[in-house]
C-alpha cells in the first residue's frame, strides 16, 4: 500500500460518513428519549439511548410488519411462477413473438405508478378486491415481473444449447429439461430476482396507499405513514419503525451483495 | 427465425406451441394486469367519474373535456414546470456525482469494494424510511440541518413548508435516493474501457484531467445516455418522496404532474378519477417518448 492509496481510503470513509448521515441520524433518532426530542442543538450521538421508541414500535406495528412480509413472499411466489418458464421460453425456446414481447416488457416498466394505481383501482372496485392482501400482492408483482423476465431470459440465454440437446436425446421433455437442468442452474439468478421482488413489494407505497388505504389489515409502509400523520412528536417510535422495516435491505446489503450489482446492471430496473 | 422451416419430423408437439405455452403465463399476465389497467385508465380520462358512477358504472361520457380541463388549468403549467426542475435537477446532480464517485472508486484502492457497497444503502431502503428521515432532518424547528446551519450563523429555513424551498428540498432527497443507481452503472461502464488506453495516454504525459476527458467521458457517453434517459422516466414517475415529505405543497409549489394526478385520484377526500387519469395520461406520453429514445440508442449501442 503506497501513501497515496490511503489517502484515498481515507477520503472514501468520509464520503461513505457524509452520504450515511441520513441513516445514521434515523438510528440516532430512534434512539433518542421523547424528551430530548427538541433539544436544542439536537444530541449528535446516543449517549442516553432508551429504546422506548422500539418497544412502542413492535407493539403497535408488528402485524403490519408480519403482514409485509407475507406481501413480500406472496410477491415473491407470483413473480417466479409468471416470469421463469416466460424468461426460459423466450432464450432457449423462441416463440413466436418474442422480439414483440421483449418491447413491451421495456414499454411496462414506464408507466408511471399512480397509472398503474388507478387502473388496478377502478378494476378492483368492482371486484372487491380493494383492501385485500391478494389484490395487493398481484399490483406489487407488477414492480418486478418485467424485470424478472428480462433477467432470466439474459440469464438462461447462457446456458450452452449442448446440455439441452443431451436431456433431449435423452427422452426428456421440455418441460423436465425446465424442471431439471435449466431451474438448478438458474439458481442464483432465481435468488437475485427474489430478493429485489421482495423488496419492492417490502417497500411499496403507492399501491398501498391507494388500494389497501381503508384496510385494517396494513403493511409496514403505511403503518409508517399513518404514525407520520398521527402523532408527531414520537418520532422516535416512528424512527425506530424505519429501522426495522430497513432490515431487509440490510440483510440484502450484508449477506447478498454479489446478487445487487448483478441485479441493477442486468435489468437497470428501479421505481 | 420466424419463417425457418423445421425439416426434422415434430417427434411430440410441435416446437412452436410448447414454447408458446411457456410464455402463456406471461402473455396473460400483461394483458390482464398491464393492458387492461391501462385500458380502465384511458377510459376513466374520457368520461366523467364520479365516485357513485364509478360504483353504479353508468359514468357520462365526454370526450377530450377532462384534457381540455386539464391543459387550461393553472396548475398544469405550474405541475410541468415542477417536473422539469424537479427531474431536470434531479437526474442532473445525480449523474455528475455517480460519475464523479465511479471514478474515484475506478482506482482500486483498500476497501474500496466495502465502501462502494455502503454507497447502495440508500437504494436499498424503503422510500417512506428515507422520506420520512429527511422530513424529520430538514424539519424547521428541530431539524439537525437547521441546526447545522445556525452554527455558521444561517437563520431558521423553513425547508418544507416554504413554497421558495419545498421543491428544492425534495430534489435534494431524491439526488440522494439516485446517486446510488448512478454510481453503480457508470461504474459498470468504466470497466469496460480499455486500460491500454489510460496506459498510452499515460506514456504521452496526460493527466488526470486529460485523461477524464479525452479518453472516459467520451467512451462512456453510450452508457451515459442511457444513464441519463432511465433515470428520466424513473424520476417522471416520482409520487412516493414527495408525497411524504411535502404532500406536494405548500399551494403546489412541489407538485409535479405525477403528484397532481395521485392527489386528484386519492389525496383528497372526494376522489375526482377522470381528471387523475387524463393527468396520468399525459405523464405517460412523456415517459414513452424518453422510452423511445432509451431504445433506439440501446439498439444503436448495441449494433456498435
Amino acid at each position: 500500500m503506497t501513501p497515496r492509496s490511503w489517502w484515498r481510503t481515507a477520503l472514501g470513509v468520509v464520503l461513505v460518513a457524509l452520504m450515511l448521515f441520513p441513516v445514521y441520524w434515523m438510528f440516532n433518532v430512534s434512539l433518542t428519549k421523547t424528551g430530548d426530542m427538541r433539544a436544542d442543538p439536537p444530541h449528535w450521538f446516543p449517549w442516553d439511548p432508551t429504546f422506548e421508541g422500539y418497544a412502542a414500535a413492535f407493539t403497535q406495528q408488528l402485524p403490519a410488519l408480519a403482514t409485509s412480509l407475507f406481501i413480500g413472499l406472496g410477491t415473491v411466489a407470483l413473480t417466479l411462477v409468471v416470469a421463469l418458464p416466460a424468461g426460459y421460453s423466450l432464450a432457449k425456446l423462441r416463440p413466436l413473438g418474442g422480439r414483440g414481447i421483449d418491447f413491451l416488457l421495456l414499454v411496462a416498466q414506464m408507466i408511471p405508478g399512480v397509472v398503474m394505481a388507478m387502473g388496478f383501482y377502478a378494476i378492483y372496485i368492482r371486484l372487491g378486491m380493494l383492501n385485500t392482501v391478494a389484490g395487493l400482492i398481484v399490483a406489487d408483482s407488477t414492480l418486478a415481473v418485467p424485470f424478472g423476465v428480462l433477467l432470466f431470459r439474459a440469464f438462461m440465454a447462457s446456458i450452452p444449447a449442448e446440455l439441452m440437446a443431451a436431456a433431449q436425446i435423452d427422452g426428456a421433455s421440455t418441460w423436465r429439461t425446465f424442471r431439471s437442468i435449466i431451474l438448478p442452474l438458474s439458481r442464483n439468478s432465481v435468488i437475485t430476482v427474489s430478493l429485489f421482488t421482495f423488496l419492492w413489494a417490502w417497500s411499496d407505497f403507492i399501491f398501498a396507499s391507494t388500494l389497501n388505504r381503508n384496510s385494517d389489515v396494513i403493511p409496514i409502509t403505511l403503518g409508517i405513514f399513518r404514525y407520520i400523520g398521527n402523532n408527531t412528536t414520537q418520532w422516535n417510535s416512528i424512527m425506530a419503525t424505519a429501522v426495522i422495516a430497513s432490515i431487509p435491505a440490510a440483510f440484502l446489503l450484508v449477506l447478498a451483495q454479489r446478487y445487487i450489482a448483478a441485479g441493477v446492471t442486468a435489468g437497470a430496473v428501479k421505481d | 427465425m420466424r419463417r425457418a422451416a423445421h425439416p426434422s419430423p415434430p417427434r411430440r408437439r410441435s416446437p412452436r406451441w410448447t414454447a408458446f405455452a411457456f410464455l402463456a403465463p406471461l402473455v396473460v399476465y400483461l394483458i390482464v394486469f398491464y393492458a387492461y389497467p391501462l385500458y380502465r385508465n384511458i377510459e376513466l380520462s374520457v368520461h366523467d367519474y364520479t365516485p357513485r358512477a364509478f360504483v353504479q358504472g353508468n359514468p357520462e361520457f365526454t370526450g377530450w373535456e377532462n384534457y381540455r380541463n386539464i391543459l387550461s388549468d393553472d396548475t398544469f403549467l405550474r405541475a410541468l414546470r415542477n417536473t422539469a426542475v424537479f427531474t431536470l435537477g434531479s437526474i442532473a446532480v445525480q449523474y455528475a456525482l455517480g460519475l464523479a464517485l465511479a471514478v474515484f472508486f475506478h482506482r482500486n484502492f483498500r476497501l474500496s469494494a466495502v465502501l462502494r457497497a455502503m454507497f447502495l444503502v440508500p437504494w436499498l431502503l424503503p422510500l417512506i424510511v428515507s422520506a420520512s428521515t429527511w422530513s424529520w432532518m430538514l424539519n424547521s424547528e428541530n431539524g439537525i440541518v437547521n441546526a447545522a446551519l445556525q452554527a455558521f450563523g444561517i437563520g431558521q429555513i423553513n425547508w418544507l413548508t416554504s413554497p421558495d424551498t419545498s421543491l428544492l428540498s425534495v430534489t435534494i432527497a431524491n439526488i440522494w435516493l439516485g446517486i446510488p443507481f448512478n454510481l453503480v452503472i457508470l461504474y459498470a461502464g468504466l470497466q469496460n474501457i480499455s486500460a491500454d488506453l489510460y496506459e498510452a495516454a499515460g506514456l504521452d504525459g496526460a493527466n488526470a484531467w486529460q485523461r477524464f476527458w479525452r479518453i472516459t467521458f467520451p467512451l462512456l457517453r453510450p452508457v451515459s445516455a442511457i444513464t441519463l434517459l432511465l433515470g428520466l422516466i424513473y424520476t417522471l414517475k416520482v409520487v412516493d418522496i414527495i408525497w411524504i415529505m411535502t404532500k406536494g405543497g405548500p399551494a403546489d409549489a412541489s407538485a409535479t404532474l405525477a403528484i397532481w394526478s395521485y392527489r386528484e385520484a386519492f389525496g383528497t377526500g372526494q376522489p375526482d378519477f377522470s381528471p387523475a387519469a387524463a393527468v396520468g395520461n399525459i405523464l405517460i406520453l412523456i415517459a414513452f417518448a424518453a422510452g423511445l429514445l432509451h431504445v433506439h440508442l440501446q439498439r444503436k449501442e448495441e449494433r456498435a
